[in-house]
């Protein structure tokens, strides 16, 4: 725990501004983009809290960074094609809901 | 036939059936009907064995492992025959009964399905070797007999399933709570005539009462001891056949047998008596015998009459187990079947008024002695035996119970007889003049259809003349070998060991 | 024998990864046979299971290392009790799930493609759960969760309108959060200790802040994604929004992938911790989740809604295990839990099922329209009936015994307060049942309604009586799911003084 990198701290920090900017943004785009800031912010801490200072690098972590980044990789292309489907779905709603607001 | 396999013959007589019923459609009379009958006189054949057996001194048992240090047991004494035998019995009456009561009307597989069932339910519930199976059987008899509550499909009949179910689901519950608990304390909870529970080390005693006080709440519920008993005269809106099952059969006297199994298979009599608890029982049953009557008193409509009378007629068993004694025992456990027959003769005759003259309320029946004489014979009988006039079989069950209660030195049980007896008749006799004595009243005379042959269709007849001949025979004589009162004193002497 | 021998040799828990992989890669390269090979994976999964099952009985616990390369490097797959279970459930219940889903996706009808995409995607939450189950390590369990999730997500959205879309993508960002603060927890763990493996670590954890952080962190991320109450928000509109299949399959066994992880942290890597408060916080969520799912579920005027509301009540249950984990009475939680998630399993399942075919059947699924006595639709209101009486835990259903195990465990704890709400959410879903039942004998005569494909009927009663007869036939299961499991003690608790 000493030794606590800067780059674990900022881990920590990213993965909070994230939680944040998830919970309390309103738009679509901006939560899927904290959702990657916030695993962004995980893998920083876990790079920056595994190296030791004085030894070679351990390959293990990075390895599981590599999939972690995958993995949210994964995650954000489906969570925008669902946005994008979401947002064609709600226009042609609109579109077909229109004409009747209007003899309305 | 190994005995064991015995057990599961007699339970699968009544859930063989029942499953193939509900497969088959509706149309299917004759194929239906004889499936029923081939399930309910198999099951006699096996039960008349089963007692064969017990009599001699076999008890067979079949235990089946459901968890690691629990089993499920089955197992056959001479208490469990006495509820079986009058399970099996009034089955077969019941469902000739049945069969001419629905004739025409829709979902029948529906109901002989369910009907089966329940009678599944209350065989296990017999057959139950320990309080953990007779739970299990006890949750199905919840289960089976809601259909038939609701069968009617009317909203009124579903907001009276509704009630039965809040009823006894929480009952249930309370059971299940209970006997948990008890477990946690106890061990496995085998019945055992003596009790178990008095090797339990002293300071657990008022764990116990407790438990003691949450089992009779929840065997209380079915047993219909106030102020649980609400959900009886609203479920009287189901068709006769099953207000004569539940009432004679199947849900009161499952709490009721429950009650005697609690006592005598689990606490034991003595070891209650130690822990004080059957005194406040007594004093319970007699409250809600009174009770019972004094709402019977005023009941205009026939089925919640005979409802509030099953009220008060549960609790002289209850009475007979609280006051501790071997002749009161004898007098609670001989009114289970004595009960059984009269409350069953009452149900079918009150069918057989809805049925073909469409008599419900009370007001109604003047006169109708005339029309139906046999179905009034025998309505009249039972009558007079629940107001236990000799030499009728509630007569037996309440000279019993007051020569136990004097034999224990509870001198006031035979003053409170004497009321329930007064009671009794003035909620019976009414009735019975009105029926023979009193001109039909106006309109009501031409409404009746035409006699033609016979009174009613004789599946309706049949089975109400047998029960009130029972009535008549097995009190007339009470002391003849095999009839209930002979094999109440068998477990009785098996039990007390006089 | 020596065909014995060999069959006994095979790591049978890993073909049930491989098949369903293999089935879903191979449904892109055949579009046209999905369904087919779907069916064919299911069941030859089936038969693995049941080789699974026998394996263990007969030789205990497993472990393989993929590839041969062991811990800490390598990835070492075990199958235990727990494992195993959960194996032969997922493969049960998926079985009949994909049986009703060759009816309710007909590969012919007038919405092709819904079949062509449910089936990689069911493929791959199958493949997903099974490696979850066996997997022995921090990091592969954060893997397989999200290959789970994201699979899920997919069939959420499978229904197509802009509800079901929404309810996936707010599935899909709540899983994210849930996902990543676990896996900030295992970053805090492999930190301090070096190591992600199950075994090494509960050897070599000691409890400090770091490792106390980390276990709140994972905790909290499982519980985002297993929707303890009040993290349920995202579960009723996923699992009511999407087809009756997928509603089966989010209920039934992706709900508790996320469980068993915390199953496993709970009495595997953190079992030595003082966790007496969180325990009591966790019990305390469960008990409000119970009570809170079934009124809400007492409310709904949606057949769906019900189920899916009925779900949250239910992992409220499970949730009680953790305060009532004792001493004494470790086995005895270990076993109603792992009873409980079958039973449920089974019975939810079944639930979701009937509910799509009486959708389908009646045109709709408002709880107040409908009534039938007699007709497809009473039929099926008792075979839902049936299905429930697992989830009310009345006997002799799986549920029943769960629920004596609980309280047996409440009782001899001392911690009493937890049994009337064991009972009053039995009562309550005994209510909302009640509702639905009431349509079998409500006397009303309706328009004919079109009959059902068989293969939508038939699949959902088995299941129905395969959680009402699994209490007698608990013993086996029971005996399974103690192989190899991190508990000692008796399954029945007596506390003679």
């Amino acid at each position: 725990m000493n030794d606590l990198s800067v780059y674990a701290a900022a881990g920590i920090l990213l993965f909070f501004i994230g939680l944040y900017a998830l919970f309390f943004r309103r738009q679509l785009l901006s939560k899927i983009l904290a959702a990657n800031v916030m695993g962004s912010g995980v893998f920083l801490i876990f790079i920056g809290l595994v190296k030791q200072p004085g030894q070679s690098t351990d390959p293990v972590p990075q390895a599981m960074v590599l999939t972690g980044i995958i993995v949210t990789l994964c995650f954000t292309a489906a969570a925008i094609a669902l946005a994008i489907r979401l947002k064609e779905l709600n226009e042609e709603h609109h579109s077909a809901t229109r004409p009747e607001d209007d003899f309305g | 036939m190994n005995n064991a396999l015995l057990l599961l013959a007699i339970l699968s007589s009544s859930l063989i059936p029942g499953l193939i019923i509900f497969t088959l459609p509706e149309p299917a009379l004759r194929l239906r009907t004889t499936c029923n009958m081939a399930g309910v006189l198999t099951k006699l054949v096996l039960v008349g064995v089963l007692f064969q057996r017990v009599y001699q001194g076999t008890l067979p048992e079949l235990r089946v492992p459901v968890l690691p240090g629990m089993e499920l047991l089955l197992h056959a004494d001479s208490l469990s025959l006495l509820f079986l035998g009058l399970s099996a019995g009034l089955w077969l009456l019941t469902t000739v009964y049945a069969i001419g009561y629905l004739e025409g009307s829709p979902h029948r597989s529906r109901f002989f399905g369910f009907f089966s069932l329940c009678i599944f339910a209350t065989t296990g519930i017999a057959l139950a070797g320990d309080l953990v199976t007779f739970l299990i059987f006890y949750e199905l008899l919840t289960l089976s007999t809601y259909p038939l509550v609701v069968h009617r499909g009317t909203p009124q009949a579903l907001q009276a399933g509704r009630i039965y179910l809040a009823y006894t689901l929480a009952g249930g519950a309370l059971l299940l709570f209970a006997t948990v608990w008890l477990r946690s304390l106890a061990g496995p909870l085998n019945f055992a005539s003596a009790g178990i529970l008095f090797t339990l080390d002293a300071s657990l005693h008022a764990d116990l009462s407790l438990i003691f006080l949450l089992l009779i709440a929840a065997l209380g519920v079915k047993a219909a001891l106030v102020p649980l008993h609400s959900w009886l005269p609203t479920a009287m809106v189901a068709p006769a056949p099953v207000s004569a099952l539940l009432h004679a059969v199947a849900v009161v006297k499952a709490g009721a047998f429950g009650i005697i199994r609690v006592i005598h298979g689990v606490y034991g009599v003595e070891f209650s008596m130690t822990l004080g608890l059957l005194p406040p029982l007594a004093f319970l049953a007699v409250f809600t015998s009174l009770y019972g009557s004094v709402q019977a008193l005023r009941q205009n409509d026939l089925k919640r009459r005979l409802a509030f009378s099953t009220v008060s007629q549960i609790s002289y068993i209850i009475l007979g187990i609280a006051l501790g004694g071997p002749a009161a025992a004898i007098g609670g456990l001989v009114h289970l079947v004595h009960q059984g027959l009269m409350k069953i003769t009452l149900f079918f005759c009150a069918g057989n008024l809805a049925e073909t003259l469409q008599i419900h309320k009370i007001s109604d029946m003047a006169g109708v002695g005339r029309r139906m004489p046999w179905t009034m014979s025998a309505f009249t009988l039972s009558a007079l035996g629940m107001i236990g006039l000799p030499p009728l079989v509630g007569f037996v069950s309440k000279w019993y119970l007051g020569f136990g209660a004097l034999e224990v030195g509870q001198s006031w049980i035979v003053v409170f007889l004497v009321v329930s007896t007064l009671l009794n008749a003035g909620y019976f006799l009414p009735l019975i003049y009105r029926a023979w004595f009193m001109a039909p009243q106006g309109r009501r005379n031409e409404d009746w259809p035409e006699k033609n042959g016979l009174e009613t269709d004789w599946t309706l007849l049949f089975p109400p003349l047998v029960t009130a001949a029972l009535v008549l025979l097995l009190g007339l004589w009470a002391q003849a070998p095999f009839s209930p009162l002979y094999w109440v004193q068998l477990i009785v002497l098996r039990e007390y060991g006089q | 024998m020596i065909l014995a021998d060999f069959l006994l040799a095979q790591p049978w828990f890993v073909w049930l990864i491989l098949l369903p992989l293999g089935g879903a890669a191979s449904t892109f390269v055949l579009p046209r046979r999905v369904a087919p090979i779907g069916f064919c994976c299911a069941l030859l999964i089936l038969a693995g299971a049941v080789f699974s099952v026998c394996q263990l009985a007969a030789t205990g616990s497993l472990t393989q290392a993929a590839g041969h390369w062991s811990a800490p490097l390598g990835i070492v797959l075990r199958a235990d009790g727990l494992a195993v279970v959960m194996l032969a459930t997922t493969a049960g219940v998926g079985f009949i799930i994909s049986c009703y889903a060759l009816g309710y996706f007909p590969a012919r009808g007038h919405e092709p493609s819904r079949a062509r995409y449910f089936w990689p995607l069911w493929l791959f939450v199958w493949a997903g759960c099974n490696a979850l189950y066996v997997s022995a390590d921090l990091f592969n369990l954060y893997v397989t969760l999200e290959i789970v999730t994201l699979a899920a997500v997919a069939l959420t959205a499978l229904e197509g309108g802009a509800p079901a879309v929404g309810a996936a993508l707010r599935y899909l960002l709540t899983s994210l959060v849930g996902s990543l603060t676990y896996l900030a927890g295992v970053a805090l763990l492999y930190a301090g200790w070096g190591t992600v493996d199950l075994s090494l670590l509960s050897q070599v954890l000691t409890e400090d802040p770091l490792s106390r952080t980390a276990m709140a962190l994972m905790i909290c991320g499982l519980l985002l994604k297993s929707a303890l109450f009040p993290l349920h928000f995202w579960l009723p509109p996923a699992h009511g929004k999407a087809p009756a299949p997928v509603s089966a399959i989010l209920s039934a066994l992706v709900v508790k992938t996320a469980y068993v992880v915390l199953l496993r942290l709970w009495f595997e890597v953190f079992a030595s911790f003082d966790r007496a408060m969180t325990a009591h916080l966790l019990g305390a969520l469960g008990s409000a989740a119970i009570i809170w799912g079934s009124l809400m579920a007492l409310r709904q005027e949606r057949l769906k809604l019900l189920i899916a509301y009925s779900t949250v009540a239910q992992i409220g249950y499970l949730f009680l295990v953790f305060p009532l984990a004792g001493a004494e009475t470790a086995a005895t939680v270990w076993t109603a839990v792992i009873l409980f998630m079958v039973a449920h399993a089974c019975g939810k399942a079944a639930m979701f099922l009937v509910a799509g075919t009486i959708q389908q059947t009646a045109g709709h699924d408002r709880i107040s329209q409908m009534a039938g006595a007699g007709g497809p639709i009473g039929v099926l209101a008792v075979v839902f009936a049936l299905a429930s009486v697992t989830i009310i835990g009345l006997p002799p259903s799986g549920g029943f015994f769960a629920k004596w195990l609980l309280l047996n465990a409440a009782l001899a704890t001392g911690q009493w307060w937890y049994c009337p709400v064991i009972l009053t959410g039995s009562l309550l879903a005994a209510a909302y049942v009640t509702r639905v039942l009431s349509w079998a004998f409500l006397d009303v005569r309706r328009n004919v309604c079109p009959v059902s494909s068989r293969v939508m009927k038939w699949p959902p009663l088995a299941l129905c009586l395969v959680a009402l007869l699994l209490g007698l036939a608990a013993y086996g299961p029971v005996r399974v799911a103690l192989t190899g499991a991190p508990v000692t003690g008796h399954v029945l608790v007596e506390q003679r003084p």
